[in-house]
């Protein structure tokens, strides 16, 4: 399972735009690169997908392909309204998925 | 004199001949070729749904160093001017690639909840070229940019 690291506030106010910063550990593996001692391609194998969800709707979502770097990070807003939870969810092409939650209260 | 009329003849049909092939090698050399403005165009023309015909300047800015020296990482930020309302609001933000072997990079969706357009990864660059950022919005007004990158070291294997 790949490592994932969210940055979102815990506490904000209602009404400001926060940002999240997100990373995760992850190959890419583009599917051009060659195994320098076989000569043969590595297959392909990407997080195709990253959602943002807060209180289960989602509010940003990203569609990765292969120029995606190694260990994707992804940055975003969001306005606050109310207290919740943040879910975030990276899907691998093999069907693979890591959530992260963290969460969040409106003062 | 009739012989003199068929050697014109043959000549010609060499010239048409080795012309014809000369365009099927460059043809088949497109074929395998990276992705190019054409192809990046393509695929502009295709998320759009034809509507990149249409697109206007502005609104819409990528930020990449002018300089990437290392083409595996190389930091984008994207921001698009919008209220971010119910119903003004950035839908989507394409990234695509005139000089990657692939011309897609990644699509960003909003939502107003998002509060702004804005987003930041980082991306593989295989050369020196311009990164096409496409900005849809809920109206259905497209927004368009290129930004030029120049790549010392190039990220996608080989």
């Amino acid at each position: 399972m790949a490592k994932a690291r969210v940055k979102a506030p815990k506490k904000a106010k209602a009404g400001d735009i926060v940002t999240i910063k997100t990373l995760i550990t992850h190959k890419m593996e583009s599917g051009r690169r060659k195994n320098k001692k076989t000569g043969k391609l590595i297959p392909r194998h990407i997080i195709d997908k990253f959602t943002a969800k807060f209180n289960g709707a989602e509010f940003f979502s990203a569609d990765w392909h292969g120029a995606v770097s190694a260990n994707p990070y992804m940055s975003f807003s969001f306005r606050t309204e109310k207290s919740g939870e943040f879910e975030f969810i990276w899907h691998d092409e093999k069907g693979e998925e890591t959530v992260k939650k963290s969460k969040l209260t409106v003062a | 004199m009739t012989k003199m009329k068929v050697e014109v003849l043959d000549r010609r049909q060499f010239v048409v001949t080795a012309g014809a092939g000369a365009a099927a090698l460059i043809a088949g050399f497109s074929g395998v070729a990276n992705a190019s403005p054409e192809k990046a165009m393509e695929l502009i023309t295709k998320l759009t749904n034809g509507g990149a015909a249409k697109a206007m300047e502005g609104k819409i800015k990528v930020e990449l160093p002018e300089i990437a020296e290392n083409g595996n990482t190389v930091p984008v930020k994207v921001s698009v001017e919008s209220p971010m309302t119910a119903d003004d609001y950035v839908k989507t933000v394409h990234l695509v690639s005139e000089g990657n072997p692939g011309p897609e990079m990644a699509s960003f969706h909003f939502t107003p909840a998002s509060g702004k357009a804005n987003a930041a990864a980082r991306m593989r660059l295989a050369k020196t070229q311009n990164v096409v950022g496409i900005a849809e919005m809920s109206d259905g007004k497209i927004y368009m940019s290129k930004t030029q990158v120049k790549v010392t070291i190039g990220g996608c294997g080989g």
